[in-house]
């Protein structure tokens, strides 16, 4: 969840009134934010720097608020501030417009065709006559880092670039080129470079070096120039410090380039629906004009027109178990800052859906509204109408007997992890890598390369974090293993296994035999010969690396192997710095389902 | 000396003399005299005080000297009166013990040394050393504290805590015991011995023998209460015994575009083998897609290039959350993968608990209600619900309830109802809805067991001792951290 920090004056000017912090949080949990802590310039400061640092900033009050993941429209103070002041029923939600420039040109742009290569969609928007003070243009700067690191998938999506358009001359063109035919001065440096040089420059860049590898490798760059062929910006990396937003500037170029042409126009829309309230004309907003390499025809962005989806009032009520009128609906929608009309017939709402509120993609999302003014808490308390027979999961329940049986027959249940190391898989059993296991494509340590294919590793490795404990250690698992299985959707399956070890000063392959004997004889297995063919289980002796040679069995269910016991090989032990003798037993439990 | 005996002593010097000052004069053991004034004391018919003092005791090195002499005379009386004797003869006939003999005896100017000879510089000596010794090994005690630091800094003596015990008569003074018995055996049942028997006293503030039996992880013991709840309220467990899981399912079959962070490498676990998927079913993810891309179903969808290979690449399920309904009451309780920087709070395993309810017309209210009856199972009886976000419900509900210790709303769990986005393609009627809430079982169990760190719980560096003396869970009684 991002958070956002937003001066507690400003919030309270659009509020209306001061709030004290129980009432604040109150209201942020009705609405669905949460209110994450109250501080201070100096406080964040001293939190991270150290005191010194913190000396002569400003102690002026800060809310730091968790907002939606998918509430853009939330992300800076102004949408915030916004949003609850017509929550609270002190403003109305704006309506945002289109206007032509003064002399009705508007500002151009042509997109190459080279750019499809690499970063293909374009939409940008001017707004005019912009008055920054320090505050907003932070709050400028914050949002756009905000949206790059939310919505935009750390600038890999969409990316955002800001001008200072009177610095520029129009038209522009958007086109990728060769990294060294790229010159321009970056922001905030003194020296010109071209754009390989600029991408070993910023390598140790704490904050840029991580959006390098987005266009690293290409062999062309996207890049915006204006007519003087001046460099706007080389996305998504940096914009060049000649057209830089400075407090003093007043009409604003943004351009958004991107791999997600929707995603391109939520953020285009987020940042002039929150800062064309510092236009000259507030929230009206200057398009600009878009020429494309597959068609004859511009096309103009933003697209600031709302859109409509329609709910039907019967659906509100049935969906959140409550009976409210169509009146009743339209307001609580105007306090979310919706604007809802009724239909002829008052049976359904049509909501205009502003461009802030991307989230909304069905009725659902207008439902959701009107349950959140409504409030979460004040709705009824029913019960779900079906009768249903609740019922374990038979293999669970087949799970816990065995569990239960062994906790009975005096042993102890361990739960260590089901990722392990290759070598806890493979090596450190004396095993080979057969191929079998779930091998893992991203883990972030050694710990976790494979899921496992049985338990005696986890369970050996409890009983060496646990060589204190007074000998015997009688320890059991009952949980599952993972095998690959190519002829399944998920080329894999899980089956669940017993395992338990009997850890002492001598080595006990009669103590775990009988323990064997005494879960079949509760699973109601028969023990039976060797050689005759009957349903039932018995042992013979077997070669497992894992084992002692000549002190290890398989066990045998309906001719089919389903596992080992044996007297662990000291190498095993060595390796999982095991130092009393272990004796083991594992078995496939399924088939007793 | 038998226990009988220092009882018949005790009592006999008690009966003469009316009581025993210390009872370090006694010949016997301090242990063995404690344990016969208790069992006396037990049947008052004495009573004792403890007196601590010290005790000077020869070492092993301190007995040799006490019974052999000592190395300085050894030495002395190995060279002769009228030649000299090879300072490497000494050592060779004295060994290690040369080196202390050859210095102590020069110190008290016994011999000399010659060139590499040691001569006689007196006629006799006498060994002080292995008097003192054997006065100190009897009574325990030395006069000269110069020496006795000088036999203390040679190792030959050390001093030992020691605690006597003064003695008087007890109310039920007597010098003819009876003996008692502790149990009653079959054999005083067969005889009618009991009726006559006196038994000894019980110390009722003794611990009993400890058990070691087997015993299951607390885990799994808060899981087993869950169980029995979802039970109750008539719930259905899901087979979840499937680890690996594809993309599609896991993600876009949950409406969660593809983009979203919680599909990033950081998050999940990817697997390199087997990496993507077998065939999936195609009118679904055909659906799946459309709803995706372009929308559907009501939905304008997210509008994005949905893709085949990214839904078919193979990851560790990161939740439980059931993908197939009937009108149906659903749980689960089993193990979740994500790929985290293990600390305190996180592992890359965890227990996600989940109910879901599927029904024909199932509300927001249902769920609420559902959610009251369920957590008051758990004794808590104070919910609040918070507006939330997740991709595949809508509207998403955070769980808050009322700690009491806190004295504030804790976070306990996430709900909400499913996405028409995600039901409509799996061919679910339009008024079937689906509500569905989750919470962690680790959570809960470290609260109930006071458990700060969660590696103490979930995997191989758990303690066992913890685990044997835990004990049961009951979910509606207040244990451990919610008291």
């Amino acid at each position: 969840m991002p958070t956002v920090n937003v001066f507690k004056d400003v919030l309270f000017k659009a509020l209306g009134r001061e709030y004290s912090t129980e009432e604040f949080e109150e209201l942020c949990f009705e609405y669905g934010i949460e209110l994450e802590d109250e501080t201070s310039e100096q406080e964040m400061v001293k939190k991270e720097q150290g005191e010194e640092k913190a000396k002569g900033k400003s102690n002026r009050g800060i809310y730091r608020i968790d907002v939606p993941a998918n509430r853009y429209d939330l992300l800076c103070a102004e949408g915030l501030s916004r949003a609850l002041k017509v929550y609270v029923g002190n403003a109305k939600p704006p309506v945002y417009k289109l206007v032509q420039p003064a002399g009705g040109k508007v500002q151009k742009i042509t997109v190459l065709p080279e750019t499809a290569q690499i970063r293909p969609h374009l939409v940008c928007a001017v707004l005019r006559g912009i008055t920054f003070d320090q505050d907003t243009y932070d709050s400028f700067i914050e949002l756009q880092d905000k949206l790059h690191n939310n919505i935009c998938r750390k600038r890999t999506l969409v990316a955002i670039g800001t001008h200072d358009l009177d610095t520029l001359q129009g038209p522009f063109t958007y086109e990728a080129l060769a990294p060294k035919d790229i010159k321009f001065v970056p922001l905030n440096q003194t020296k010109q470079m071209n754009a390989e040089e600029l991408m070993t420059f910023y390598e140790s860049d704490r904050k840029l070096s991580k959006f390098l590898h987005i266009i690293r490798d290409s062999p062309v760059y996207p890049v915006i120039y204006d007519s003087n062929r001046t460099v706007l910006s080389l996305p998504p990396i940096i914009n060049s410090n000649h057209s830089k937003i400075t407090l003093e500037t007043k009409n604003v170029f943004i351009e958004c380039t991107a791999t997600d042409i929707t995603k391109a126009r939520v953020v285009l829309n987020t940042i002039v629906a929150m800062f064309s309230q510092y236009c000259a004309e507030p929230f009206a907003v200057e398009p600009v004009e878009i020429a494309t390499p597959n068609s004859t025809s511009t096309h103009r962005t933003p697209d600031i027109s709302s859109r409509a989806v329609e709910a039907t009032v019967g659906y509100i009520n049935k969906s959140i178990g409550i009976h409210i009128t169509a009146d009743e609906v339209v307001k609580y929608l105007a306090k979310m800052s919706l604007n809802a009309t009724l239909s002829s017939s008052r049976k359904s709402v049509t909501v205009s859906v502003p461009i802030t509120r991307s989230d909304i993609l069905h009725a659902c999302d207008v439902m959701e509204d009107v349950a959140i003014a409504y409030g979460f808490n004040k709705i009824a308390k029913t019960v779900p109408r079906s009768i249903t027979v609740g019922a374990p999961f038979p293999l669970n329940k087949l799970a816990d007997f065995v569990r239960r049986e062994l906790a009975l027959s005096g042993y102890t249940e361990v739960l260590p992890l089901i990722l392990c190391s290759h070598d806890e898989n493979y090596e450190w059993l004396r095993r080979t890598d057969n191929g079998e296991a779930v091998k893992l494509a991203n883990p972030q340590t050694i710990e976790f390369q494979v899921v496992r294919t049985s338990l005696i590793q986890g369970v050996l490795k409890t009983i060496s974090s646990n060589k204190a404990v007074a000998l015997p250690i009688k320890v059991f698992e009952v949980s599952d293993v993972v095998f690959k299985d190519e002829s399944r959707e998920r080329k894999s399956r899980n089956q669940r296994n017993m395992c338990v070890v009997f850890a002492s000063k001598t080595s006990a392959f009669e103590t775990v035999h009988g323990i064997l004997d005494r879960i079949m004889a509760m699973l109601n297995v028969k023990l039976v010969s060797p050689d005759a063919a009957q349903d039932g289980y018995f042992i013979r002796e077997s070669d497992n690396p894992t084992y002692f040679p000549g002190r290890c069995a398989e066990v045998v269910h309906k001719g089919v192997s389903i596992g080992h016991l044996g007297i662990v090989h000291p190498e095993v032990l060595q390796k999982f710095e095991v130092p009393f003798p272990c004796t083991a037993l594992e078995i496939n439990i399924e088939p007793f389902l | 000396m038998s226990q009988e005996s220092i009882q018949t002593d005790i009592l006999t010097r008690l009966d003469t003399d009316g009581s025993i000052a210390d009872t370090a004069v006694l010949p016997y053991a301090s242990d063995l005299i404690l344990g016969v004034l208790n069992s006396l004391l037990s049947k008052e018919i004495l009573t004792y005080t403890a007196i601590k003092g010290e005790k000077w005791v020869l070492t092993i090195e301190g007995q040799e000297v006490a019974s052999g002499g000592s190395p300085e005379v050894a030495l002395f009386n190995l060279i002769p009166s009228d030649t000299g004797f090879a300072v490497a003869d000494a050592q060779k006939q004295m060994g290690e013990k040369a080196k202390i003999a050859m210095s102590n005896a020069m110190s008290k100017k016994w011999l000399k040394k010659q060139g590499d000879q040691l001569v006689r510089a007196v006629d006799s000596v006498a060994d002080q050393v292995q008097a003192d010794l054997i006065n100190i090994q009897e009574t325990g005690a030395f006069e000269d504290a110069r020496a006795l630091q000088d036999y203390k800094r040679r190792k030959l003596v050390s001093a030992e805590k020691i605690t006597s015990y003064s003695v008087q008569k007890g109310e039920r003074f007597t010098t003819n015991v009876q003996k008692e018995a502790t149990e009653i055996t079959a054999e005083m049942l067969r005889t009618g011995e009991w009726k006559d028997q006196t038994f000894k006293k019980y110390n009722f503030n003794a611990e009993g023998i400890q058990i070691r039996g087997g015993h299951l992880h607390p885990l799994m013991k808060v899981r087993e209460e869950f169980r029995q709840i979802f039970f109750e309220l008539g719930f259905e467990e899901m087979p979840t015994n499937q680890f690996v899981e594809s993309s599609f399912w896991n993600f876009d079959a949950l409406f969660q575009p593809q983009q979203h962070p919680a599909r990033d490498m950081h998050d999940t676990f990817f697997l390199k083998d087997p990496a993507v998927a077998g065939e999936m079913p195609k009118d679904y993810v055909e659906r799946v897609k459309q709803v995706h891309s372009k929308g559907g179903y009501g939905s304008i969808g997210y509008g994005y290039d949905w893709k085949y290979t990214e839904a078919e690449k193979l990851i560790l399920r990161t939740h439980t959350t059931a993908k197939e309904f009937r009108p149906v009451k659903y749980f689960s309780i089993d193990r979740v993968f994500r790929n985290e920087t293990v600390d305190a709070t996180h592992l890359a395993e965890f227990h996600q608990i989940e109910g879901v309810i599927a029904d024909r017309g199932a509300t927001l209210g249902d769920l609420i209600g559902i959610l009251y009856n369920f957590f008051r199972k758990l004794g808590i009886e104070k919910l609040r619900f918070k507006p939330a976000y997740n991709p595949y419900t809508e509207p998403s509900l955070e769980i808050f309830s009322w700690h009491t210790g806190f004295k504030k709303w804790v976070e306990i769990g996430n709900s909400g109802m499913f996405r028409p986005e995600m039901l409509r393609p799996l061919g679910l009627p339009e008024d079937v809805s689906v509500i569905a809430w989750g919470l962690s079982l680790e959570r809960p169990t470290m609260i109930k067991y006071s458990i700060d760190n969660i590696r103490e719980l979930l995997g191989h560096k758990v303690d066992l001792e913890m685990v044997m003396t835990n004990p049961i869970c009951r979910l509606d009684k207040k244990m451990g951290r919610e008291i």
